[in-house]
């Protein structure tokens, strides 16, 4: 039995009682009930936080190595070099050549600091929609692996233009004439992770996070403290099946019991048979329609009235 | 600014010098001996930029239905709207500017911080698609802390939205027009913000994706004099032009007229 459950049991009992005896604690049982809800959300969903955040978790180039029969790494912005932290390429899955963009992040420290950490700066995002470009010119379907904190917050990438840079991504994501499938890996964070994320299809893994700012930025901003990230976390609504049920993406994928890292083979088989299955769905379509569903779903994106 | 009613003279944080409040206003909020700018509300920007009784504002009664259930958010947003003129964070609607027509779109940073949720991100995209409909050229004043994050991925998928209705503006030939205004940050910068066709900024306005703060604690230093300013930006090659506020509707109406829209031809030459 879980400790929620163990406490909803008591709080039944106690209830019971309380009857008996003719006291009537409805509004403290329900201020208990309430307190462990929110204990127990924050717990589940700071946990997903942890195994997205996971170091042993498999990276996007773990991933592509397993899901392509061939891959070559393209590199450079062409105006200012090359961003190890934003990579691309063409693969071919299932005898299918494709461009995959991804956000790498470090599988040791001396990656991690060559990566920086997979926090891109404007020449990632460039060389993303050069590649992306191209594949569009070749007919390309192009795959993005999403998972980074963010975009870098470096002196640089604001001399160089970063929001620049992932505002003329957004634009033009949105118009390729090429079927754009994007997977959050692990972290999707803010618009870091939106630069490469505008597609026709969204999927998540089932332990990865995508939110506007990490729990951690939340609680201190919003919350005016930074140790109520993991309440941050529950309350800023991040984890797969949140974003699904928010209908801002169109799939979750399983992972292996306990997380990807313990089976990346598994992990990336499974990703495998997603992408070869709605590429199988996308290619047919005339691109111009799939670029005006895609719009029209991009611009539903959000809850309002005008009452 | 509303604060100005209340107090009858206000320091410059610049020049330090004092300013009746009401000079300050018929000065357009820029202090008259520094040329500091004040931030500005829409309304005021309205009544400055449209041309007399042309303003017609849409969408004003769009609310947030607290998209991610946040707690407190609804609360938040009441007084927002009690303590100001607004609805919410833009204003919107469509105007003639010289007797040219336009679709405008306003922001205020005071309203939450000039935050784009839902309603800042659909207010923004209908502006924009006003232009298409309408075949007319569209004016955004951007100032914004960047995403509303109690609306958690909604506001992160308003930037997405407001750049597939500035691809479509594109794709219709015409012209989107910037004007950005202290501060213009985080989701907004990088997002419609940076797609204008032209890209105007008012003086000293500070323009970035990560604030200042942010970014000081990545470097653990502090910002070199003017870092992110208007000046800077120019420098670096993301701001066509430095417009001071008093000159902004003459440009805006020269730069219309280049683009072939004049008061005449309510349709525009294309």
């Amino acid at each position: 039995m879980s400790v929620s459950k163990k406490v909803q049991h008591s709080l039944d009992e106690l209830r019971k009682k309380a009857e008996e005896a003719g006291i009537d604690i409805q509004d403290e049982l329900k201020r208990i009930a309430d307190k462990v809800e929110k204990t127990t959300s924050s717990a589940k969903a700071w946990k997903r936080v942890e195994l997205a955040r996971n170091p042993d978790r498999p990276r996007a180039l773990d991933i592509i190595s397993a899901i392509c029969e061939d891959f070559v790494e393209l590199h450079g912005d062409r105006h200012y070099g090359d961003d190890p932290a934003l990579i691309g390429g063409v693969g071919v899955i299932d005898g299918i050549a494709v461009t995959i963009i991804a956000n790498q992040k470090g599988r040791n420290l001396k990656e991690t600091m060559a990566r920086n950490g997979g926090m891109a700066n404007p020449e990632g995002y460039r060389k993303a929609l050069r590649l992306a470009r191209q594949a569009e010119k070749f007919h390309r379907p192009i795959i993005t692996l999403i998972d980074t904190q963010g975009a870098f917050p470096g002196l640089g990438a604001e001399e160089r233009g970063i929001g620049e840079a992932i505002a003329l991504n957004l634009r033009e994501f949105s118009q390729l004439k090429t079927p754009i499938i994007c997977i959050v890996i692990g972290e999707g964070g803010s618009g870091g992770a939106l630069g490469i994320g505008v597609g026709d299809k969204i999927y998540m893994l089932e332990n990865a996070v995508y939110s506007v700012i990490s729990p951690e930025g939340y609680a201190s901003i919003l919350l005016r403290d930074s140790s109520k990230a993991k309440h941050a976390a529950a309350m800023m609504k991040i984890t797969a099946e949140d974003i699904l049920e928010l209908k801002v993406c169109n799939g979750i994928i399983g992972e292996p019991a306990g997380g990807a890292h313990l089976d990346p083979k598994a992990t990336s088989k499974a990703i495998r048979e997603v992408i070869i299955k709605d590429l199988k769905d996308l290619m047919p379509r005339n691109p111009a329609v799939l670029v005006r569903y895609r719009n029209q779903k991009i611009r539903k994106f959000g809850h309002f009235t005008e009452e | 600014m509303s604060s100005t009613a209340a107090i009858d003279s206000i320091a410059c944080p610049a020049c330090k010098s004092s300013i009746d409040a009401h000079s300050l206003r018929l000065n357009l909020n820029v202090c008259p001996s520094c040329q500091y700018h004040f931030r500005m509300e829409a309304p005021d920007r309205v009544e400055y930029l449209a041309d007399k009784d042309s303003f017609v504002e849409f969408y004003r009664n769009m609310k947030s239905l607290n998209p991610i259930s946040m707690d407190g958010y609804e609360e938040k947003l009441f007084e927002a709207v009690q303590k100001s003129r607004l609805t919410e964070a833009v204003l919107t609607g469509t105007c003639t500017i010289d007797g040219i027509p336009i679709a405008l779109a306003i922001m205020s940073f005071s309203f939450m911080g000039g935050s784009m949720g839902s309603v800042v991100g659909e207010k923004i995209t209908r502006a924009i698609m006003i232009g298409v409909e309408k075949k007319c050229p569209v004016v955004i004043y951007a100032t914004s802390g960047g995403a509303r994050m109690q609306e958690g991925i909604f506001s992160l998928m308003q930037m997405a939205k407001t750049a597939s209705a500035a691809a479509e503006l594109d794709r219709a030939g015409l012209p989107l027009f910037l004007v950005l205004c202290d501060p213009t940050t985080g989701g907004v910068t990088a997002s419609f913000a940076m797609l204008g066709d032209i890209i105007i900024a008012e003086p000293g306005a500070l323009i970035g994706f990560a604030g200042p703060r942010v970014i000081e604690g990545t470097i653990k230093q502090s910002l070199p004099e003017g870092f992110q300013r208007a000046e800077f930006q120019l420098e670096k090659g993301f701001v066509d032009v430095i417009c001071p506020r008093g000159e902004q509707r003459a440009l805006l109406v020269r730069l219309l007229k280049m683009h072939g829209f004049t008061g005449q031809d309510k349709e525009g030459k294309r």
